[in-house]
């Protein structure tokens, strides 16, 4: 016969013992899908990866075409989404007191920031691609910037917030005007976070496929016309690890590795250049 | 200065003022541009189908592009049983998760500990496909798969759930694999609203002699479920639309069967899969209006999941 008070302390014990199971599992999977893109890639990786071209099946060849298409719209993604992002996150932090249109636009924004990535593509499949008539990367990196956009206004509000009011009022008192004290005094303070922000979402799209299925598709040769459907890694990853070809089975495990670790540095190095929590969800 | 000078000054001034206000606000307005424009052009692109096929198309079943007979129910039933396994497996690790980050790690391994979390969430989908498809799937085929088969099987009600044949990839699997990429995303969420509970407020409980376990379930939960229940909607909404890691597990089948075990369909995988192989307007555009519900389901949870935690926040303000 157990007393209430062991019972209690039994229950507290397992429920614990429980959680910190459950931090385990978290981080087996971490650890697990980290090795097999170690034990899969690592042997694949090779100069060849960094500046060849995508083969055609059962021969070999690297993955160059895809790598410059991938940082060719991901840069091009983040050039048109940044501005906007900042601009926007700006008005919600220092124009929104009143009105209807921060609070909605804050709404907005948090949806659209989980909104599935696929039906973005679907979108500029519909406005952009339908019009021209042919996949692009022109098409590839718009999906991509409004992917961009809603990271950077959340992240470029929150670090808005963070700025003490205090310094907002020493510039006023000054006689500077509002735009010079935003532009001169707050967006300068918030600037560490403001580029966590933009790094996220760099990283955040660089690892996106289905937004590209639609839009920049896959160019199996080199291309530098964004005009042209464009090769990216994403898209390469998936079409060579859905194939029945070794060599290009093979080629999708180093561009797996390449791409998450790219990613996951990027991740890291943004939380080291702004220490403070930065969470976007 | 003089005062000529000064005026013309201020009004440079106030005329940049009001410039920059009004970019600021056309960006904000830009974001609710962007949502009409997005709802707009989905629901032009599919109303062929919804002339066509009207409300049968989310009851039918049939998916024929040989015939042009085109119903959404095998994929709309797939997305929503894959996202409920994910959640039925995601909550409880993610509260395990969020109370380990909160309550118990030492103070030093709650940043490392928080960060690795978060990196699982930054794993591209394409990843957890792959890793999926080539190594998660193989494993679970030889050793999870036939176990249940065998045990949960015969049994009466949920038997039929888990009967058929031992092929890896399947409803079942592709629910998993959402799970691990929404836990990263839920236990964030319940961390963060763990953390805004007042400590006064635990430290009275403990001062009582409640144990941890106590604290947890009878102060931290009920002054953060709306919270929580948040958190679990921004998963939902992330599981719901997740494309690249089911599209490589669940097998692509229009099929609709009892069994989890058995290949299914999806909406973002029958997307993936069949859009840029479509052929005629009709197949087009019953994919967009797929693309559509999607747009829609997600939209309505997410929605619901930003009001809990805003109402949240705002009780938070309220009381401090």
């Amino acid at each position: 016969m157990l007393t209430l008070y062991t019972r209690r302390r039994l229950i507290n014990a397992i429920g614990l013992g429980i959680s910190a199971l459950a931090m385990l599992f978290g981080l087996l999977w971490l650890g697990w899908i980290l090795w097999t893109l170690l034990a899969n890639g690592l042997p694949q990786l090779s100069m060849a990866v960094l500046t060849q071209m995508t083969p055609p099946p059962n021969s070999t060849g690297g993955l160059l075409n895809a790598i410059a298409g991938s940082l060719m719209m991901t840069f091009l993604a983040a050039l048109i989404g940044t501005p906007i992002g900042i601009l926007a996150g700006t008005y919600l932090a220092e124009f929104g007191q009143r009105g209807w249109l921060a609070p909605t636009t804050r709404f907005i924004n948090d949806v659209l920031l989980s909104a599935p990535s696929i039906v973005i593509g679907l979108f500029i499949y519909e406005m952009y691609v339908v019009k021209i008539g042919h996949f692009s990367g022109w098409a590839g990196a718009l999906a991509l910037s409004i992917l961009v956009i809603p990271i950077v206004i959340r992240t470029t509000e929150n670090m808005l917030r963070l700025v003490p009011n205090t310094l907002r009022e020493a510039a006023a008192a000054l006689g500077a005007p509002q735009w010079k004290v935003i532009n001169l005094v707050t967006l300068r303070a918030a600037r560490a976070g403001i580029i966590t922000g933009v790094l996220l979402a760099v990283a955040r799209i660089s690892g996106e496929t289905a937004p590209l299925l639609f839009t920049s598709l896959n160019n199996q040769f080199w291309s530098s016309d964004m005009n042209q459907p464009m090769a990216n890694l994403p898209v390469v990853i998936f079409q060579f690890a859905m194939s029945p070809y070794q060599d290009w089975q093979s080629l999708a495990w180093a561009g797996a590795l390449l791409i998450t670790f790219s990613v996951l540095s990027l991740n890291i190095l943004a939380r080291v250049l702004f220490r403070q929590k930065s969470t976007t969800y | 200065m003089p005062t000529f000078l000064r005026e013309v000054h201020m009004k440079r001034h106030n005329l940049l003022d009001i410039l920059f206000r009004n970019i600021t606000r056309l960006s904000a307005f830009a974001v609710l541009v962007l949502l009409v424009a997005i709802i707009v052009s989905l629901i032009v692109g599919s109303v062929p189908s919804i002339k066509t096929f009207g409300f049968q198309f989310l009851t039918s079943a049939e998916w024929d592009p040989v015939t042009n007979e085109f119903g959404a129910l095998v994929p709309i039933v797939g997305t929503l049983i894959t996202s409920a396994i994910a959640l039925l497996i995601a909550i409880p690790v993610s509260f395990g998760i969020a109370l380990f980050l909160t309550e118990l790690s030492p103070r030093w391994l709650r940043r490392p500990l928080g960060i690795a979390i978060e990196l699982l969430a930054g794993v591209p989908s394409i990843i957890y496909g792959m890793w999926g498809l080539f190594v998660f799937a193989p494993l679970f085929a030889d050793y999870v798969q036939p176990w249940l088969i065998e045990k949960l099987g015969p049994l009466p009600i949920f038997g039929p759930l888990f009967q058929g044949i031992p092929m890896g990839i399947g409803v079942l699997t592709a629910g998993i694999i959402l799970a691990i990429m929404v836990i990263p995303f839920i236990a964030s969420v319940m961390r963060d609203v763990f953390e805004v509970v007042p400590t006064l407020l635990k430290e009275s409980a403990y001062g009582l002699g409640a144990t941890t376990w106590e604290v947890m379930w009878q102060v931290v939960l009920p002054y953060t479920k709306i919270g929580v229940a948040g958190g679990i909607m921004l998963g939902l909404g992330r599981a719901l639309g997740e494309t690249m890691a089911v599209t490589f597990v669940i097998g692509n089948a229009h099929k609709l069967s009892a069994s989890l075990l058995m290949p299914g369909n999806s909406i973002s995988s029958a997307l993936a899969n069949e859009f840029n192989e479509a052929v005629g307007e009709l197949y087009t555009s019953a994919l967009v209006e797929l693309g559509l519900i999607l747009f829609l389901i997600t939209f309505i949870v997410l929605s619901l999941a930003r009001y809990m935690l805003h109402m949240l926040t705002k009780r938070e303000g309220s009381t401090t």
